[in-house]
């Protein structure tokens, strides 16, 4: 990936001159599986960010009387076995989930490309201190220290995002390290080092933004994976409390409940999987829109 | 090679010694004491409960805060510590460093200690029941995830952008994404539940560790099938391939005597990795199908704050990674003659 060198040419009619953006953009629309996942992906988004204005129940609404309920014309999803509406539930639920994914990726993003383009860039011992570092944490079992982590201290969303995000960036960081190695030859880094640029604005003005490509990809995938660990920790209990739920919660009361009523399972799961599924498709779909090189 | 393998066990020793010092330190500065959630117990009692768990330390309070011997109850210790705020401090790392020497020996030694909820049984005595069964299970996924996985990679290779392809990753995308813990209950359901042929929970005979290993497996299988395509599609592009077409070798004998042994090198570099993924996926299968392995013990033991075997749980998981890894490295390097042991 090298910038783009815009063409003059005044003389000539105005050619529109293409970017990687442009390109990446004109494969992705191609890919007719992950335009379908994007897709997919907004109206899920839209489920359950604007879903709970239509539906007249709220997400800790009991009705004990009422019972769970297979789906009927009221509760399309049904109800859970204290009479809560699950279609709203299920909404609330996927705005956590997402919310989770999104900001536990974007700590994830933070330090991975922070720490993989200095390791990258300066090089030498540095380099080499710091990836033996992430050589050790990747055979750690992370999900362990982060449990008894959430265990010991509360177990608050927030910690949740922090937790989540500080266990997964070190691929992130193996990949930006891997990029600024080979960008830091290029000659437009020559130029902002003869120009006086410091080293620190070089990487994260000059290297961190040509390395744009690969990084969205895999933020893309990192945030299924991490709504899957937060699913995960919510099903064990240790993620979000009730009366709140998230779809690894209402997975998890659907599991205890499967036996009479399967529904309590089937809405959340599906709903879960689909997002997750959507999410590495589109993935996979960028990468190959991006980086055509890395396509196999 | 030897010297290779010598100085990656030796490499073992401080990875683990951070582990084991993380772990501490996370217990010591916790909040709460194993004893404080229970039904209040006499001063005294509780006094030598904590002397024999080593969270006391007499040399230490006679040197810093000869007061807290006297203190009997816990609003007095409370009060006392806040009257001299450093002496406290001192005290507390002082006790730490003690503890903190003990627990280095006994973990050396083999010796776990005591479990703080159980207090009859010993951590050893936990960890010595549930890791056979968390490693059967684990060599069970592996086994399927690797039988399923590397099949499926094999046919999407060789049927690259043809329809069996474009099934196959479209069912490894699709394991990837289900997690096991919808997996587990819906296959409950189906084939327990619906269908009869598999017990639900358990760990038995060989029928019942079937759902199980295929709950946890599948989604390795769907990343094994997708590295060795990628993996397989990568060496065959290479001249060596080209040259065995050339001399007429028959294409099932490329695929399985040429190409194979590169192609798997991805797939076997990712067992490393695979194997913490599986240890955090047992937690949750084995407590969907009440499997009575470490994954539960843990879970149960980090909920209890029985802090010692949860403890104790991430050490023994780090020592099975990390020669899990050395064992991947060793083998990869007799695969691959470009990897150099310098």
């Amino acid at each position: 990936m090298t910038s783009t060198v815009p063409v003059a040419a005044p003389e000539l009619e105005e050619i529109e001159g293409t970017s990687l953006w442009r390109d990446a953009w004109r494969r992705l629309k191609k890919n007719r599986m992950a335009v379908a996942a994007a897709a997919v992906l907004g109206g899920i988004v839209l489920f359950c960010v604007a879903g709970p204005l239509f539906v007249p129940y709220s997400f800790d609404e009991q009705n004990l009387e009422y019972g769970a309920r297979g789906p009927s014309a009221e509760h399309w999803f049904g109800t859970d076995l204290h009479g809560r509406d699950l279609l709203v539930r299920t909404m609330y639920g996927g705005r956590i989930s997402l919310a989770v994914g999104l900001a536990a990726t974007l700590v994830s993003l933070t330090i991975g490309v922070a720490y993989g383009a200095i390791a990258g860039y300066f090089g030498g011992r540095v380099d080499a201190i710091m990836m033996r570092v992430v050589d050790v944490l990747y055979t750690l079992p992370f999900m362990f220290v982060v449990i008894l982590f959430l265990v010991l201290f509360g177990r608050s969303i927030v910690l949740l995002f922090v937790a989540l995000g500080a266990v997964s960036w070190l691929t992130m960081a193996r990949i930006v390290r891997g990029q600024v190695l080979s960008l830091k030859q290029s000659e437009f880094v020559d130029a902002a080092r003869a120009a006086g640029v410091r080293d620190l604005a070089i990487v994260f003005r000059h290297l961190v933004p040509n390395a744009l490509g690969p990084i969205v990809v895999y933020a893309t995938l990192t945030v299924p994976r991490v709504m899957l660990e937060e699913a995960f920790l919510s099903y064990l209990g240790l993620g979000v409390q009730p009366p709140m739920a998230s779809w690894g919660l209402l997975v998890s009361d659907g599991a205890n409940n499967m036996m009479l009523h399967p529904h309590l399972l089937i809405f959340p799961g599906l709903l879960l999987t689909l997002t997750l599924f959507s999410l590495n498709f589109l993935g996979d779909g960028l990468r190959d829109a991006l980086d055509p090189r890395m396509r196999t | 090679m030897i010297r290779f393998v010598l100085r990656r066990i030796l490499g073992i020793f401080p990875i683990l010694l951070v582990v084991f010092t993380f772990s501490f330190v996370l217990m010591r500065v916790a909040p709460g004491g194993p004893f404080d959630a229970e039904k209040p117990v006499p001063p005294e009692v509780k006094r030598n409960l904590e002397l024999r768990y080593r969270m006391r330390e007499p040399w230490c309070e006679a040197r810093f805060l000869p007061a807290l011997q006297g203190v009997r109850s816990p609003d007095e210790e409370r009060a006392l510590r806040r009257a001299s705020p450093w002496a406290s401090r001192a005290e507390r790392v002082c006790t730490g460093l003690f503890q903190y020497g003990w627990m280095l020996g006994n973990y050396v030694r083999g010796d776990f200690g005591p479990s703080y909820k159980y207090k009859d049984r010993s951590v050893n005595e936990f960890i010595r029941a549930g890791m056979p069964v968390t490693l059967q299970l684990g060599l069970l996924a592996v086994t399927f995830a690797l039988g399923i996985g590397l099949v499926a990679g094999l046919v999407a290779a060789v049927y690259q952008n043809r329809w069996p392809d474009h099934l196959a990753m479209i069912a490894a995308l699709l394991g990837i994404s289900v997690p096991n813990f919808v997996l587990g209950p819906v296959l409950i359901l189906v084939f327990s539940l619906g269908l009869l042929w598999f017990p639900p929970a358990r760990w038995e005979s060989l029928s019942h560790v079937f759902l199980p290993g295929l709950t946890l497996g599948s989604a390795y299988a769907a990343y094994v099938a997708r590295l060795t395509r990628g993996g397989m599609l990568e060496v065959v592009r290479q001249d060596f391939i080209r040259t065995a077409r050339a001399k007429g070798l028959p294409e099932r004998l490329v695929i399985l005597r040429h190409a194979l042994r590169g192609g798997l090198l991805p797939v076997v570099s990712y067992l490393g990795p695979a194997m913490a993924a599986l240890f955090t996926g047992s937690i949750v299968v084995e407590r969907i199908f009440n499997v009575p392995g470490m994954g539960r013990y843990f879970v149960d033991a980090a909920i209890n704050r029985d802090i010692t075997l949860a403890m104790a749980v991430v050490v023994v998981n780090a020592v099975f990674l990390l020669v899990a890894n050395l064992v991947v490295d060793v083998v990869l390097g007799i695969l691959d003659p470009r990897v150099r042991y310098e």
